[in-house]
């Protein structure tokens, strides 16, 4: 186990080790899905509740079940069977109770799934040894952090639709493009807080 | 054989899976800092979506249609077991360098996609070739970003000094805003010279 405040580990993923910035994690949504603020938000939101709930359940079940058997190897199915019903699970719930919030994320929620951001930031934890507050406070920070990442690049897209763009960059091109200056603006935080 | 050449095409350039579907960038920008790395995973990835995509297409009409994408998710997960023991056992090196992301195959959009789009309707064999060809196509695009980045960042191919000594290292292409521009740039090149023949919407994962 690694003393390290846990306080410390939340904002570290939120700036210096921002889950699409320097671990390149949830890109595929990132692209697909950033083009307007409003959506972008929900999808955090979503992600962000997801991430702090999958990490805490993953931690306890690879913890109390998976290493006591010896079964470590199996922690890829196990993790991404954990996601999997979770999500499906928030689903059915939002679905009965919050029918408005239902309509908002709804047809985000099976995206989640396949969302690497939340299988990295299980693996993560596992290969840096955090111990269950570390691991929480690991993935809400990293949820904020792709929060913050979606909705300002979502921002960012939206003003340069009229911009002239070279007809090979249009689109997917362009974004990376605009992904990589954000990432070094990103490494201006870097030395505030470290963590691996 | 018709069948062949066509399939070898669209895994190469048409529908190359990293700059024509932008699928599956997630997992690999970050192993793009050394050749080597890239390599590994590279083949990595072609082992598993070969064979899962030979797996789904084998079991394809025992599938119940509901349940297709567990049934394929572990699939996937299974054959990137193997491939995280594999490379613990016999390149501990490696393994430790690669750290999560072998892991993160699993969520790779481009295995996941092949075995919904390609070997669901059709046979063992043009499937595995398929899924084997789509991780060429892959591991090629990674392999161009990772040449740049390590002959650029550290003034090496494959951990060998190929640029004299009074080569000032470019820092920041090993960092990870390096592997964005790059990977744009890849984009930018391979859509002047390979254009889109019509415009489509592309099948996204």
């Amino acid at each position: 186990m690694i003393e390290i405040n846990p306080l410390v580990i939340f904002f570290a993923s939120i700036f210096t080790n921002n889950m699409i910035m320097s671990n390149f994690l949830g890109m595929c949504s990132f692209i697909a899905v950033s083009s307007e603020i409003k959506t972008s938000l929900s999808l955090g939101q979503a992600v962000t509740f997801v991430l702090a709930t999958t990490s805490v359940l993953n931690y306890l079940v690879y913890y109390l079940i998976l290493v006591p058997l010896g079964l470590e190897y199996m922690r890829f199915i196990v993790f991404i069977i954990v996601i999997a019903a979770f999500v499906q699970l928030v689903e059915m719930i939002i679905e009965r109770y919050f029918e408005t919030l239902y309509y908002s994320l709804g047809i985000f929620l099976p995206l989640i799934t396949v969302n690497c951001a939340i299988l990295g930031v299980s693996l993560f934890m596992i290969i840096r040894e955090y111990d269950l507050i570390q691991s929480f406070m690991f993935g809400l920070g990293s949820g904020i952090g792709w929060t913050l990442a979606i909705v300002a690049m979502a921002g960012i897209r939206k003003k340069i639709t009229g911009a002239k763009i070279p007809k090979g960059l249009e689109g997917a091109g362009i974004t990376l493009i605009i992904t990589g200056i954000m990432a070094l603006a990103f490494l201006g935080f870097s030395g505030i807080v470290q963590i691996q | 054989m018709n069948e062949i050449i066509r399939v070898f095409k669209a895994g190469i350039y048409k529908d190359n899976p990293v700059f024509r579907q932008i699928l599956g960038i997630c997992s690999s920008l970050a192993v793009t800092n050394f050749l080597a790395n890239s390599f590994v995973m590279g083949v990595g990835l072609m082992f598993v979506t070969a064979f899962s995509s030979l797996t789904v297409s084998v079991i394809r009409q025992f599938t119940p249609k509901h349940i297709r994408m567990m049934v394929q998710t572990l699939i996937i997960s299974a054959y990137v077991i193997i491939l995280d023991i594999f490379l613990k056992a016999y390149f501990p090196a490696m393994s430790k360098n690669l750290g999560p992301y072998v892991g993160l195959i699993i969520t790779n959009c481009i295995i996941m996609g092949r075995a919904e789009a390609f070997a669901q309707n059709n046979k063992p064999f043009i499937s595995f070739f398929d899924g084997l060809i789509m991780g060429l196509g892959y591991t090629l695009v990674l392999m161009s970003v990772a040449f740049v980045r390590e002959l650029l960042g550290f003034g090496s191919l494959f951990g060998i000094q190929v640029l004299g000594d009074n080569w000032v290292n470019w820092t920041l292409m090993i960092m990870p805003p390096g592997a964005f521009f790059m990977i744009g740039i890849v984009i930018w090149v391979t859509s002047n010279w390979f254009p889109k023949e019509e415009e489509k919407g592309g099948a996204k994962a």
